[in-house]
């Protein structure tokens, strides 16, 4: 019914902008949204003043205020306090008994880019074919209007990251709010970062990042894995060398066009910002030593880089810092790679990551549909030794501020983006309800695919009978 | 390196934590002052649980420690039954026979391995028992086998004694192997589609009648010569006769209702429908033929026939009256069916015992265990978790797993064991044998682990 539906809209929608449009087309057209897709049209929510009051506000960048307003204006959160005084005019929500948060980030997802990942390959964007995909962008192949869109808001996550796969160099990631009609309106920062799955020491086949460690066939020599891993290694550095050298002569044309002119190279092209060190490059690792590795290389290329993965980065922890490096950790939901590993080690890694003063985040590190369970991996970190506190950083201020949009996000201050959500218990916690979802301020509709189908099937009785 | 080291390792493994399945309490067993989640009566404050001899003998306050019991301190923690995952594959050496469309005749008894480090996972998770079901290559599949956790233990004492045999049935993309092209000369397994699916089961099912008949002719002295034993067909004789329970892997609910019309024609029930994700559109159907649900609490969207599953499937299926279990179907997804209970919490409003039983007592209902575990009651088991904070809470984690008031996961030992497995390890990784290959040292034979390649099969989509 979904793929009928939508296919059909999107006839009627090429239509109007192409070919005039009959009454008959229009009727029909109509006909099909309000049959089909009445929380598709508001899917984007609406503007306006809105009013928090009397609610517990949780800022996690400061003390908790037990009773105070939160005043959402022109997309930004306007004032936040016990004494935040409420515009005439302002849409008042009764925030007693209830708790606001920011909107949670998931720094690690591939959301929107597979609707459903087996057997439906015309619903997968992730990878391209190739190895250096640079010029790839996530920005271009999100779906606005995938399923996994509303799913994932309405627990409230509001933000995330979305990144493709695959090959050495993927392509480039997108961070986006979990609202808009089209890619522009969603994206907050179109091209997020580079995505490089980092070579690794792969004794069973397998290439590059990803999860696992190791694919199927057989075992390889140890040297061997070391020399291919290191051929490809070679091949990434290759790589950025030609980037830099072709945004130098990019450069050199543009002062001086008696040069000759630089042939066209749209994938060194989409590299050069990151290889001169001026956006982020996600490496995904997750062995002590390919993580090394990656800060090492990190250091000769003098780019910043942020992990992906990090199962082992606490075992890191000296040479992280020392060059500046983040993690997003994907790993609370992944069991223990070795199996005489604690049972807790992956759950552990978190606050491990604390102790040894590293910055990072917690992501689910999942392609669309589960990304709504980010607050249980937080809290699946604190269980094993993470503060609460700390357990909802990891999911709000931290992602924002290894992100580079802290200014923006986050937090629950004055003149950030009005991403907030209201509910009725801890945020982290399974049992809680989202109560109201705010997104660049505007107030949405806790509709999804799942209540949709609720509502459709809730009350149905039966016309079977029995033998 | 993790290959290398497996063979070494494991042994090691087993001896380290063996150290607690020997430090049992024999099955005599206080637990003190705990909040007690009974998943049956209530939820007790400052309650004792008396445990003698592997039973539940006592729940009350201030009871009196006898000589032989082991006494647990439990003054601020929650207790509650221990959980039961009515879908797994943990311990299987092969999980799918599925070269032919009926392979009855298997069974995962004769493939479980006692030593799969899941089970240590899935105690400390709180997962005391769990039905091990074939995979979902084919209409019918292999025969179950129902375990508890008995870590430590040889594999003979891990199937529940007297819980009733079960076989697996499946329906959907799997079976059709929509997402498996046969290799080069290989032929397409009949069936390709839902109708061929269906006439696979009619047609087993009519072959089974026929049998019963010539068995039943032959009891009667109607006939002179006993039909030929047949393996394929005994399973399926049971299943017919009330004696074998049907759990049946599906998605789409119309092939799960033409599977209960199917049921209902041959005269016998579908125990559950497996997965079940579309189950609350037949909600009612399911509920008027007894037949239980076992679910994933919230997935959906990795393939066509999960498009449909909403969260809300678990409250409307118990709004109905259908019995509901909360599955995992995986060894990492076991270790936290605790936070799937929750779920239910919230998606809906199904009440905290309600959501609790969907863990513990009702799949102990759907596998005819419930007799002996599934609730905190007096004659029960001793199959016990304790936790640290209430198990719904995001931060809550196990203590301490019990079955038959034997200690089988401890959290304080299990921690205070990690300096002496590293330093083994330590030792084991600088032996010749263990030295990576092409460092100096021999690489050692690495066995064939056909079960972790099943379980590669199995990610690729082979059993949800």
């Amino acid at each position: 019914m979904r793929f009928q539906s939508s296919d059909f809209r999107f006839q009627v929608d090429m239509k109007k902008r192409f070919i005039p449009l009959t009454v008959a087309i229009l009727v029909a057209a109509n006909f099909a949204f309000s049959q089909n897709d009445g929380a598709e049209q508001n899917k984007t929510g609406r503007a306006g003043t809105f009013a928090i009051i009397n609610a517990r506000i949780v800022t996690v960048s400061g003390a908790v205020i037990e009773n105070g307003n939160v005043i959402i204006q022109n997309g930004k959160i306007a004032a936040v306090g016990a004494g935040a005084s409420v515009p005439s005019g302002a849409e008042k929500i009764d925030g007693k008994g209830l708790t606001v948060f920011p909107g949670m980030i998931d720094a690690g997802t591939n959301l929107g880019l597979t609707e459903i990942g087996q057997g439906l390959n015309a619903s997968v964007d992730t990878a391209e074919v190739g190895n250096i995909n640079a010029n790839a962008k996530a920005f271009t192949g999100v779906n606005p209007h995938s399923a996994h869109v509303n799913v994932t808001r309405v627990n409230g996550i509001t933000t995330v990251v979305s990144s493709p796969t695959g090959g050495l160099i993927s392509g480039q990631a997108t961070l986006i709010n979990l609202v808009g009609s089209t890619q522009a309106e969603m994206a907050i920062e179109p091209l997020a970062g580079l995505v490089v799955n980092f070579p690794r020491i792969a004794q069973f086949g397998g290439f590059g990042g990803g999860g696992g460690f190791g694919g199927q066939g057989l075992q390889i020599d140890f040297n061997e894995a070391i020399k291919r891993r290191d051929t490809q290694i070679d091949e990434l550095r290759k790589a950025f060398k030609s980037a830099e050298n072709y945004g130098r002569a990019m450069d050199a044309y543009a002062k001086d066009k008696t040069l000759p002119a630089v042939l066209t190279d749209l994938k060194f092209e989409a590299m050069v910002p990151y290889v001169r060190g001026e956006k982020v490059i996600f490496f995904t690792a997750e062995r002590e030593r390919d993580i090394r590795a990656v800060a090492k290389f990190v250091a000769e290329m003098k780019v910043k880089g942020i992990i992906v993965g990090g199962q082992e980065a606490w075992k890191a922890a000296d040479e992280l810092k020392k060059n500046n490096i983040a993690v997003i950790y994907t790993n609370i939901y992944s069991l223990p790679v070795r199996e005489d590993d604690p049972y807790d080690s992956l759950y552990e890694a978190p606050s491990k990551m604390q102790q040894a003063g590293i910055k990072y985040c917690i992501s689910t590190g999942e392609a669309g549909p589960e990304v709504r369970d980010l607050p249980y991996h937080a809290g699946l970190a604190s269980s094993f030794g993470l503060s609460k506190e700390d357990a909802l950083k990891s999911v709000t201020l931290y992602p924002a501020q290894i992100l580079g949009v802290a200014d923006k996000l986050g937090s629950i201050e004055v003149g950030k983006m009005a991403n907030v959500v209201v509910t009725d218990g801890d945020m982290l916690d399974p049992r809680t309800n989202v109560k109201y979802l705010f997104i660049e301020g505007r107030m949405l509709p806790l509709t999804s695919r799942h209540t949709e189908l609720f509502d459709s099937f809730k009350d149905r009785k039966s016309s079977d009978i029995l033998p | 390196m993790k290959r290398i080291l497996n063979l070494t390792v494991t042994a090691s493994l087993v001896i380290a934590f063996g150290v607690i399945a020997k430090a049992q309490s024999g099955g005599n067993v206080l637990i003190k002052n705990a909040t007690v989640m009974t998943a049956a009566k209530g939820t007790l404050e400052n309650t004792d649980i008396l445990v003698t001899n592997g039973k539940i003998a006592k729940i009350g306050k201030n009871i009196a420690a006898p000589a032989n019991a082991k006494v647990i301190d439990a003054t601020g923690k929650y207790v509650s039954p221990g959980i039961i995952d009515a879908h797994s594959h943990s311990m299987l050496d092969a999980i799918n026979e599925g070269s032919l469309a009926v392979t009855s005749m298997v069974r995962t008894r004769d493939v479980i391995d006692p030593k799969d480090v899941a089970i240590y996972r899935a105690l400390a998770g709180g997962v005391t028992s769990a039905l091990l079901l074939h995979g979902s290559a084919n209409p019918i599949g292999g025969q179950s086998t129902t375990v508890k956790f008995k870590w430590g233990r040889p594999a003979d004492e891990f199937p529940i004694e007297g819980a009733p045999p079960g076989i697996k049935f499946a329906l959907g993309e799997n079976v059709k192997r929509s997402n498996f092209t046969p290799q080069a000369g290989q032929t397409p397994r009949y069936p390709r589609t839902r109708m061929g699916t269906m006439e696979v089961l009619r047609d087993a099912f009519r072959r089974a009648k026929d049998y019963k008949q010539s068995l039943d002719d032959f009891k009667a002295g109607k006939t002179k010569v006993p039909p030929r034993r047949d393996l394929e067909l005994e399973p399926l004789v049971e299943v017919l006769e009330g004696k074998r329970l049907v759990h049946c892997h599906g998605y789409r609910s119309d092939e799960h209702l033409n599977l209960m019309l199917l049921a209902d024609e041959f005269g016998f029930r579908i125990a559950t429908l497996q997965h079940a994700l579309e189950a609350y559109k037949i909600a009612p159907e399911v509920a008027k033929r007894g037949t239980g649900a076992s679910i994933f609490a919230d997935s959906w969207s990795y393939k066509l026939e999960a498009y449909d599953s909403i969260p809300y499937n678990g409250y409307i299926l118990w709004k109905n009256g259908v019995l509901v279990s909360i599955n995992s179907d995986s060894d990492e997804r076991m270790r936290r069916l605790n936070l799937d209970a929750a779920k239910m919490e919230k998606y809906g409003g199904v009440p905290e015992e309600e959501a609790l039983k969907m863990i513990t007592l009702n799949p102990a209902k759907q596998l005819g265990i419930d007799k002996r575990t599934g609730s905190i009651e007096q004659g029960k088991d001793g199959d016990i978790l304790i936790w640290n904070v209430h198990p719904f809470s995001p931060y809550s984690h196990v203590e301490m797993t019990l079955i038959e008031g034997d200690v089988y996961f401890d959290r304080a030992k299990d921690i205070a064991n990690r300096e002496v497995l590293a330093k083994e390890r330590e030792a084991l990784e600088k032996l010749d044998m263990n030295k990576a290959p092409g460092a100096g040292g021999t690489p050692p034979r690495i066995p064939a682990e056909r079960r972790i390649a099943d379980r590669d099969e199995a990610d690729r989509g082979d059993n949800r």
